[in-house]
């Protein structure tokens, strides 16, 4: 084998959470591709979010948050020429639906399909006792469930929560983006199903550089809440393959604000606790000593 | 999760920080938000009584192994004895424990399918496979009498490996998300350490007669003032994060456990020469390091719980770097 074949580009995910309208496609269309458990059907309270978060049997949440906050302000008529028409106007002559124009209300509605964010320093991997989760020739994080034996070492271990344990079959599981279907050539089955866009799939270059486009778009239209989420190299996880726009804080999502991959301060573990086993020893030689 | 959510608002406390509007910013950064209070990382799965248990024992046995080796080449055998016991009879139920606890235990050869460093549990694993029958033969030949130079051999690599299994187990649950134990990862061992050598040395007190318990005393010393210090400075450094360990079961479960060392190392001091005094202090030695390991434990999950604890530090930190608290805008 003299020819080495450069692999595929890293692939990934970015949610833009902004055109996010909550239908849960993506939710649906993972629980149904990954063939995944039924886990209840619960009414939570929490908005429209009955989902929670994610686990061991659901790989796509959509969060929901209400927000006393004034939508960010809405221009109805910055795209378009003539003057803006009224309220009452049927929809059938209306230039743009939804007719929504009107003074900036004080409630606002977030919408956002989180998912594992397979990261470029990934905690769950790094501490997996097994080799279970390994590292795709795409870059994405994958847990093979033959190989795992339920040690749940992984679950605490992620600083986003992500991976949880089955309980019926005592193993841990995510989100593979799609392994089996990225393979070949598709897209993964979030991303196909969800009908705005929300969620794209694609080489993360061209992904990172068509947030930053994004980003400056929603800027230069004033939302000014906008931010991108896990698209810099230079975080505590060096980075993610699934990344986000987001419309607030990423604590307000339920997110971590300033991850880092626990492993980062293994060596210093491992430090601290060979100088305790040394003088565990030394302790042992000094505790032995005949005293005359 | 019984608790009543907020249906209204995503903003589970706290308040909006917006600065740069000419009003002050606010001082001191204790508010946080969450999404409905929910966690943010999740939660050991780990069953408490199955590896705060193997904390403790691993502890128990790992320390033992030294004290058993320094007393057999001191000529304290009933000290001897009771130690290479202890650290074969911890290894089995540690082992037990460990098996028991796994999500698919018919699976549990796959910890030895790999050697990796990154993971503390792989490390572990490895060791305590180095550990287990060293441990198991020092003792079959201390009570048989039979193989004596292998037995000795089998004392000194015990001896040697036995502190790794004590504190390997701190960068274990250190090495994860949870506040409670990641922001004490530079403290743990120590703390490990000094339970471990306090158990053994109560375990010692337990076991030997007087004229051949010093060495047990010290260790226990030694350990339990370890212990002891370090549990406080960690404490101290982990700010905010510290309150798990102080209220609930954790709470309670620490404090009892620094007043047994106390209690127990003032015994052993001023009791020295009383058989049975020096074995009720052993025993409130041992119990010590049990309660201490299960108060981690509990704390680390309390942390978990908490997004407070996984937000705030989190939160802290963001804004000291660049002092607006919110990412690229
Ligand atoms: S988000 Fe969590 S589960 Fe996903 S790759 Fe990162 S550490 Fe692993
Ligand atoms: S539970 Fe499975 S995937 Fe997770 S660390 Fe253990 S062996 Fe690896």
């Amino acid at each position: 084998m003299s020819q080495v074949s450069p692999g595929p580009p890293r692939m990934g995910f970015f949610t833009d959470t902004s055109v996010c309208i909550g239908c849960k496609a993506c939710e649906v269309a993972c629980k149904e591709w990954n063939a995944i458990p039924e886990d209840g059907l619960n009414l939570t309270g929490m908005s429209l979010d009955n989902t929670e978060k994610l686990d061991a049997n659901t790989w796509r949440h959509v969060a929901f948050i209400e927000q006393r906050k004034p939508l960010a302000f809405q221009e109805p008529g910055v795209r378009h020429t003539g003057p803006v028409p009224d309220l009452a106007t049927p929809p059938a002559e209306a230039p743009m639906t939804p007719m929504t124009p009107g003074e900036p209300g004080d409630l606002r509605w977030l919408m956002a399909s989180d998912v594992c964010k397979h990261c470029t320093h990934a905690a769950c991997l790094d501490v997996c006792p097994t080799g279970a989760l390994f590292r795709t020739e795409f870059d994405t994080v994958v847990v093979q469930a033959d190989v795992c034996n339920g040690c749940g070492y992984c679950i605490p271990a992620c600083p986003y929560g992500v991976i949880d344990q089955r309980k019926e079959d005592g193993r841990a599981w995510k989100c593979t983006m799609c392994y089996d279907r990225i393979g070949d050539g598709l897209q993964p089955a979030c991303a196909k199903a969800c009908p705005t866009e929300s969620i794209q799939y694609g080489p993360l270059d061209e992904l990172r550089e068509r947030a930053s486009e994004r980003l400056d778009t929603m800027h230069a239209a004033g939302v000014t809440d906008a931010r991108l989420y896990g698209d810099d190299p230079n975080d505590g996880v060096g980075g993610t393959g699934a990344f986000f726009l987001l419309l607030d804080e990423p604590e307000v999502y339920g997110l971590p604000p300033d991850p880092v991959a626990t492993t980062r301060d293994l060596p210093a573990m491992w430090r601290h606790a060979a100088l305790a086993a040394a003088g565990l020893v030394g302790a042992g030689v000094i505790a032995c000593l005949r005293s005359s | 999760m019984g608790r009543p959510r907020d249906a209204l608002t995503g903003v589970a406390a706290g308040r909006r920080r917006r600065r740069g509007r000419g009003e002050q910013p606010v001082v001191p950064d204790a508010q946080f938000t969450s999404y409905y209070g929910r966690p943010v990382v999740k939660r050991p799965v780990w069953r408490t009584l199955d590896i705060a248990g193997y904390l403790f024992v691993g502890g128990l046995a790992g320390s033992s192994s030294v004290l058993a080796a320094g007393a057999h080449f001191t000529d304290r055998p009933t000290l001897a004895r009771a130690g290479k016991i202890t650290a074969a009879g911890g290894v089995v139920v540690a082992a037990v424990l460990l098996v028991h606890d796994l999500g698919r235990p018919e699976r549990f050869v796959n910890m030895l399918r790999v050697f990796k460093p990154t993971s503390p549990m792989s490390v572990g694993s490895w060791l305590l496979s180095g550990y287990g029958p060293a441990a198991g033969l020092a003792a079959v030949s201390a009570v048989t009498g039979r193989l004596p130079r292998l037995g000795t051999l089998a004392t000194v690599g015990a001896g040697l490996i036995g502190p790794t299994i004590t504190t390997y187990t701190a960068a274990l649950i250190s090495d994860t998300a949870v506040p409670a134990w990641h922001g004490g990862h530079r403290e743990m061992p120590y703390v490990f350490a000094g339970s471990g050598a306090s158990a053994a040395g109560g375990l010692g007190l337990l076991a030997a007669p007087v004229w051949e318990n010093t060495p047990a005393r010290r260790m226990a010393l030694m350990g339990g003032i370890v212990e002891l210090a370090a549990y406080r400075l960690m404490e101290h450094r982990l700010g905010m994060v510290a309150e798990p360990y102080r209220t609930g079961t954790a709470g309670w479960l620490v404090r009892a456990s620094e007043a047994l060392t106390v209690a127990g190392l003032a015994g052993a001091v001023l009791g020295r020469r009383n058989r049975l005094v020096c074995a009720v202090s052993g025993g409130a030695l041992v119990s010590a390091s049990a309660f201490m390991r299960f108060g981690i434990f509990k704390a680390g999950v309390a942390s978990a719980e908490d997004p407070k604890y996984t937000v705030g530090p989190q939160r802290e930190r963001l804004n000291a770097r660049d002092g607006s608290g919110i990412g690229r805008v």
